[in-house]
C-alpha cells in the first residue's frame, strides 16, 4: 500500500515538471529571440515570408495567449511542423524513438555488465593495483568526449580492421518492425542473418556510449561495495563463518546495486543526451541524428521539439527508475 | 610544510599539474606555437600533413598548423570554462543560499525551477539555446551558464538548510546581524570548500559540454580554434588523416581529467566530512 | 586439567598499526574458559574485550597483527589454522558469535527467512563438511530446527516472522533472532559481545536471563563482553577483568564480588553506586595504548603502588581456587 502512496506522489509530480518544461522550452523559443519569426524563417526568408509565418503561428499575439496556444497544440500532440520536410515533427520524432532507444538500452546493458563487476574487483582490491588501474581507467572514460571515441573506435574498428561497418543501422532492408529494435526484431522474426548484420551496426556506438557510462557505473558500485564491506552485517556474517563469496555475491553486490540502480536514471539520462552526439558521428537514424540536421538546415521547430519530447522522455524514464527502486528496496516498499 | 600535506594527496598534485600547463600554454600560447598566425590564416600549400619537424602535430584541411590552433585553442577552453562556469556560479549561488535561508513558496518555486532545468538534459537545452541565439562564443557561455547554473543552487541550497540552525548562525542572529550579513559573511564561508569542489568538477564538466556544442557546429564559427570543431572537421578526412582528430581530443581528455582530478583532491582536503582516518580494512 | 578446558588463550598480544604508532591492545593475554561455562569479561570502554573476542573468532581488523600467543580450542591452536579451515569449521559452527548491534547486523535488503536459510545452508550441524549443495532432505530437517529454535527464544508467530524484513522487527526481538542464529549451529561456544547494550534496560534483563536459560540447556561455554557488572554477576560463572589490554583478575563469580585481589577490581566494584548500574568509572585516565605506562598498566591510577610497580610487570599469582590475579601487592585476604 505505502508504494502505491510513494508512486503515485512521484506520479503527481510530473505534471508541474513537464508543465515547467514547456514554459522553458516557450520561453528560449518564443521570448529570447528578438523576433522569433525571423528565426523560425530562417536567415533568406523574404520580409513577406517572414510575416506570413508571424500570422500563421500568431507570433504577434500577446505572450500569455501564445503559450495558451502552444499549450494546446502540445496537448493534442502537435509539435509543430518541420519547415524543412515540411511534415509534422512529431511523426518524425517518434519514428525514430526506437532507434534511440535501441541504442541507449544496448548501451545502458553493456554499461552495466562491465561496470558492475569492475566496481566490485575494484573495491575488492582496494588499493592494489588492480584498483589502481581500473580507477585510472574510469577517470579517462569520464574526461573523454564521446565524440572522439567514436571516431577513434570508427578508426580502429571499421577504417583499419574493417570488422564493423563505419556508420548506419542497417544494409538492404530492415526486418519487419514490430518493437522497432532491429535487432530484436529480427530475433522474433527468426531472421538471424538479419540480426547480425544489425548487431554488427550496433556494436560499435553502443560502445562508444556504453563507456563514460559504464565509469560512472564503476564509480559508484565501488563505492557501493566499499561501504558494505565496513557494514555490521557483513561483519557478522564473516564472524559467522559464512562463505565470503556468498557474503560478497550476495550480500554486498545486491546492496552495492540498490545504490548503483539510484544512478541508473541519471546514466541513463546522460545515455540519452550522449546520443545525440553520437548518432551524428554513426549517421545513426535517431533523435539526435535528427536533431543534428535540423540543426544544419536551421530548421527551428523541430530543434525545440525535438528539446520537448527529449526533455519529457528523459522525465518519463527517470519516473519509472524512480519507482523501480522504490520496489526493490525492502525499506521502501 | 603546509603544501607538503595538500600535495601527499597525488589526485590533488596531478590536478595541479594539469591544469598549471593548461593555464601556461594558454597564456603563452603565442611564443610555444610554431606558427601563430595559423589561427586565422593558414598555408594550402601544406594541406593535411602528417605530423613532422616542421608541423608538430600536422596540419588540418586548410594547411594550417594544428599544434598552433591546439595552443590558442587552449585560451578558447578556458574562456568558455571560466566565464560559463563562472556565470552558473554567480546565478546559482545566491539563488541556493536565498532559498535556502528563507522558508516560504518563493524558496519552494526557486527551488522547483533548478529541479525542472535538471529534470532535463543539459546538453539537449544547451541546444536549443545555442540554436536560438546563433553560433558564437558568447551564445555558447550563455546556454552554458543557464543550463548548469541549478547545479550549484541545489547544492548550496542543501548546505545552507543544513547550516543555517547551526549555533554560530544563531549567535549571529542574537547580536543583529541581517539576513544578508548572516548569508554573505557567515554560512558562505562555511560552504565555501563545497562550492569551489563542485566548481572545478563543473568546469570539466562544462568543456566536455562546450566541445559537444562546437563538434555539432553550434560553438565558435571558423576560423576560432575551437577543440570540439576541429575534431569535427577531420572526419572527412579519416582515415588518411588520422593525427587531425587525434591532437585535440587528447587535449579535451587531459584537461578535463586535470579538473576531475584537481576536484576529487580538493574535496579531500576541503570536505572534512568525508575526510577518512585509518578505517578498518577486514 | 587440559581436558576441562574448552578454550584457552596464552600470553596473547595483538597490535593495531595506526598513524599514530603501534596500539597494544592486547599484550601477552591469558586466561580460559571451561566446557558448559559462562564467563563474563568486563573492563572500561578500550581496554581490548572486542578485540580478544575478534582475535578468538579470528575477524581482527586488516591492520591488526598477531605478535604472539595462542588460542587453543579443544587443544588446537586457532591460530595455526588455514583461513579456510576457521571459516569452515570453527566460526559460526564450533564457535559462534552474538553481535552488539542487532540493527544493523542485519543485512536491510533480505528477509529474515532467507538470512536465517543461508547461515543454516553453511552452518546446520547436519551439514557435512565441504558440502556444497543444500538438498531438499537437509533442507526440510534445517527448517523444522529453526521453527524449534524460534519458539526456544520465545518469538511469537515464527512463520509470519521469517517473511518479515529486519526493519519491520523491533530490537528485542531482532536480538532474540541473533541469539537463535547463534545456536542453531550447535555451537560449543558462544562469543556474545554486549549482547544487550543497544537495546531498552527494560529488554536487557529478559534477554540475559534468555540466553542463560538456552546455553544451560544445550551445554554450550559462553565468553560474555560487557560494561555491566549487574549482568555479568546475574549470568557468569566466573569473570575475568580487564584493564588496557591485558587480564588483571579472574575469579569465580562468587569470590570477584567478595572477595576482589586486584586493587583495580575493588575500586571498580566500589564505584558501583547500586548493585545494578554500569560501570562508571573511577579516578584517573585510562592509559595510552600507543604508549602504554612501564612496569604495572594500572600504576599510574593505583593507590597502593610502590617503587617496583613503576618498572616491572607483574606476573600472574594464583590468590586461591581458581583465582588470578596481576598485581605485585594484591589485597590480603582476596582470594581466599
Ligand atoms: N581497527 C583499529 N585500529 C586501531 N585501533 C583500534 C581499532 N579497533 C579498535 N581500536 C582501539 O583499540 C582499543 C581497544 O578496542 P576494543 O574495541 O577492543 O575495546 P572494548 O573494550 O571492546 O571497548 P568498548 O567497551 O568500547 O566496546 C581501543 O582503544 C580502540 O580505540
Ligand atoms: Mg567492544
Amino acid at each position: 500500500m505505502r508504494i502505491l502512496v510513494l508512486a503515485l506522489r512521484r506520479i503527481a509530480w510530473m505534471p508541474p515538471t513537464l508543465l515547467g518544461l514547456i514554459a522553458i522550452v516557450f520561453t528560449i523559443s518564443r521570448i529570447i529571440p528578438a523576433d522569433p519569426a525571423r528565426v523560425i524563417a530562417g536567415e533568406n526568408a523574404s520580409p513577406a515570408q517572414v510575416e506570413a509565418l508571424r500570422q500563421k503561428f500568431g507570433l504577434d499575439l500577446p505572450l500569455m495567449q501564445q503559450f495558451m496556444r502552444y499549450l494546446r497544440d502540445i496537448v493534442n500532440g502537435d509539435l509543430g511542423i518541420s519547415l524543412y520536410s515540411q511534415r509534422p515533427v512529431v511523426e518524425d520524432l517518434l519514428g525514430r524513438l526506437a532507434a534511440t532507444f535501441e541504442l541507449a538500452i544496448a548501451a545502458m546493458c553493456l554499461a552495466i555488465m562491465i561496470g558492475v563487476p569492475l566496481g566490485v574487483v575494484s573495491a575488492l582490491h582496494r588499493n592494489r593495483w588492480l584498483d589502481q588501474v581500473i580507477r585510472l581507467a574510469t577517470m579517462a572514460g569520464l574526461a573523454m568526449a564521446a565524440f572522439w571515441l567514436a571516431i577513434l573506435l570508427q578508426l580502429f574498428f571499421s577504417m583499419t580492421l574493417g570488422v564493423t561497418p563505419v556508420q548506419g543501422r542497417i544494409d538492404g532492408w530492415g526486418p519487419d518492425q514490430i518493437t522497432g529494435f532491429y535487432t530484436i526484431d529480427a530475433l522474433i522474426n527468426g531472421d538471424g542473418e538479419t540480426f547480425g548484420k544489425a548487431l554488427r551496426y550496433l556494436i560499435l556506438p553502443t560502445a562508444t556510449l556504453a563507456i563514460p557510462a559504464a565509469a560512472t557505473i564503476v564509480r559508484f558500485t565501488r563505492a557501493g561495495v566499499l561501504n558494505a564491506l565496513s557494514s555490521n552485517f557483513v561483519f557478522y556474517q564473516t564472524a559467522m563463518g559464512l562463505p565470503r563469496r556468498t557474503i560478497i555475491w550476495k550480500y554486498i553486490l545486491r546492496s552495492a546495486f540498490i545504490g548503483t540502480l539510484t544512478q541508473i536514471g541519471l546514466v541513463f539520462g546522460n545515455l540519452l543526451a550522449g546520443a545525440v552526439v553520437i548518432e551524428t558521428v554513426f549517421s545513426w537514424p535517431g533523435l539526435g541524428l535528427f536533431a543534428y540536421n535540423s540543426i544544419l538546415q536551421s530548421d527551428y521547430n523541430a530543434i525545440m521539439a525535438f528539446t520537448l519530447f527529449t526533455g519529457s522522455v528523459f522525465i518519463v524514464v527517470n519516473l519509472l527508475i524512480d519507482i523501480a527502486q522504490t520496489l526493490l528496496d525492502p525499506r521502501t516498499r | 610544510m603546509r603544501m607538503r600535506r595538500l600535495f601527499r594527496d597525488r589526485a590533488l598534485l596531478i590536478g595541479t599539474v594539469i591544469i598549471s600547463i593548461l593555464v601556461l600554454v594558454a597564456v603563452f600560447a603565442g611564443p610555444l606555437a610554431t606558427f601563430p598566425d595559423h589561427v586565422t590564416g593558414f598555408d594550402p600549400n601544406h594541406r593535411l600533413k602528417a605530423p613532422g619537424w616542421q608541423f608538430l602535430l600536422g596540419t588540418d584541411r586548410m594547411g594550417a598548423d594544428i599544434y598552433s590552433r591546439l595552443l590558442f585553442g587552449a585560451r578558447l577552453t578556458i574562456l568558455i570554462a571560466v566565464t560559463a562556469t563562472g556565470t552558473a556560479v554567480i546565478i546559482g549561488v545566491p539563488i541556493g543560499l536565498i532559498a535556502g535561508y528563507f522558508d516560504g513558496w518563493a524558496s519552494e518555486a526557486l527551488m522547483r525551477v533548478s529541479d525542472i532545468f535538471l529534470a532535463v538534459p543539459q546538453i539537449v537545452l544547451a541546444i536549443a539555446i545555442a540554436q536560438t541565439l546563433g553560433p558564437n562564443i558568447q551564445n555558447v557561455i550563455l546556454a552554458l551558464s543557464v543550463t548548469y547554473w541549478p547545479f550549484w543552487a541545489r547544492l548550496v541550497y542543501a548546505e545552507t538548510r543544513s547550516q543555517r540552525n547551526e549555533v554560530y548562525v544563531e549567535a549571529a542572529k542574537a547580536m543583529g546581524a541581517s539576513p544578508l550579513r548572516i548569508m554573505v559573511m557567515h554560512i558562505l564561508p562555511n560552504i565555501a570548500g563545497s562550492i569551489i569542489v563542485r566548481t572545478t568538477i563543473g568546469m570539466g564538466a562544462t568543456i566536455l559540454a562546450a566541445a559537444s556544442l562546437g563538434f555539432l557546429g553550434l560553438g565558435a564559427p571558423p576560423p576560432a580554434p575551437e577543440w570540439g570543431r576541429m575534431i569535427a572537421e577531420s572526419r572527412e578526412f579519416l582515415p588518411q588523416a588520422w593525427w587531425y582528430a587525434t591532437a585535440p581530443g587528447i587535449a579535451i581528455l587531459m584537461v578535463v581529467m586535470g579538473f576531475n582530478l584537481l576536484g576529487d583532491g580538493l574535496r579531500d582536503v576541503l570536505d572534512p566530512r568525508i575526510r577518512r582516518g585509518g578505517g578498518d580494512g577486514r | 586439567m587440559v581436558a576441562e578446558k574448552l578454550l584457552s588463550v596464552e600470553g596473547l598480544s595483538v597490535h593495531y598499526i595506526t598513524e599514530g604508532g603501534t596500539a597494544r591492545v592486547l599484550d601477552h593475554v591469558g586466561f580460559s574458559i571451561r566446557h558448559g561455562e559462562i564467563m563474563g569479561l568486563v573492563g572500561e570502554s578500550g581496554c581490548g574485550k572486542t578485540s580478544l573476542a575478534r582475535a578468538i573468532l579470528g575477524v581482527l581488523p586488516g591492520n591488526a597483527e598477531v605478535v604472539s600467543g595462542k588460542i587453543l580450542f579443544k587443544g588446537s591452536d586457532l591460530l595455526r589454522l588455514a583461513p579456510s579451515e576457521a571459516e569452515e569449521s570453527i566460526r559460526g559452527r564450533a564457535i559462534s558469535f552474538v553481535p552488539q548491534d542487532p540493527f544493523t547486523s542485519f543485512s536491510p535488503l533480505f528477509s529474515i527467512g532467507e538470512q536465517i536459510r543461508t547461515l543454516m545452508r553453511w552452518k546446520s550441524p547436519d551439514r557435512k563438511p565441504g558440502e556444497k549443495v543444500y538438498g531438499s532432505g537437509r533442507r526440510k530437517r534445517d527448517r523444522e530446527r529453526v521453527m524449534a529454535m524460534l519458539q526456544a527464544v520465545q518469538l511469537p508467530d515464527p512463520e509470519g516472522l521469517l517473511k518479515k524484513y529486519p526493519h519491520e522487527v523491533s530490537g528485542g526481538q531482532r536480538q532474540r533472532l541473533m541469539i537463535a542464529m547463534a545456536l542453531l549451529p550447535e555451537p560449543r561456544l558462544v562469543i556474545a559481545d554486549e549482547p544487550t547494550t543497544a537495546l531498552d534496560v527494560t529488554i536487557q534483563a529478559q534477554i540475559l536471563k534468555l540466553l542463560k536459560r538456552l546455553i544451560t540447556e544445550t551445554g554450550a561455554s559462553v565468553l560474555f563482553t560487557t560494561h555491566d557488572l549487574g549482568a555479568a554477576w546475574e549470568i557468569c560463572d566466573r569473570i575475568t577483568v580487564m584493564y588496557a589490554g591485558q587480564e588483571a583478575e579472574t575469579a569465580p563469580v562468587q569470590s570477584f564480588f567478595d572477595r576482589p585481589a586486584h586493587p583495580y577490581t575493588k575500586k571498580l566494584l566500589d564505584s558501583l553506586p547500586t548493585e545494578n548500574s554500569p560501570l562508571i568509572g573511577i579516578p584517573g585516565r585510562v592509559p595510552s595504548l600507543l604508549n602504554p605506562p612501564a612496569g604495572c598498566r594500572f600504576h599510574p591510577r593505583c593507590t597502593s603502588s610502590t617503587e617496583i610497580c613503576h618498572h616491572k610487570q607483574p606476573d600472574v599469582t594464583e590468590m586461591g581456587y581458581e583465582h588470578a590475579v596481576r598485581c605485585h601487592h594484591p589485597i590480603m585476604g582476596g582470594g581466599q
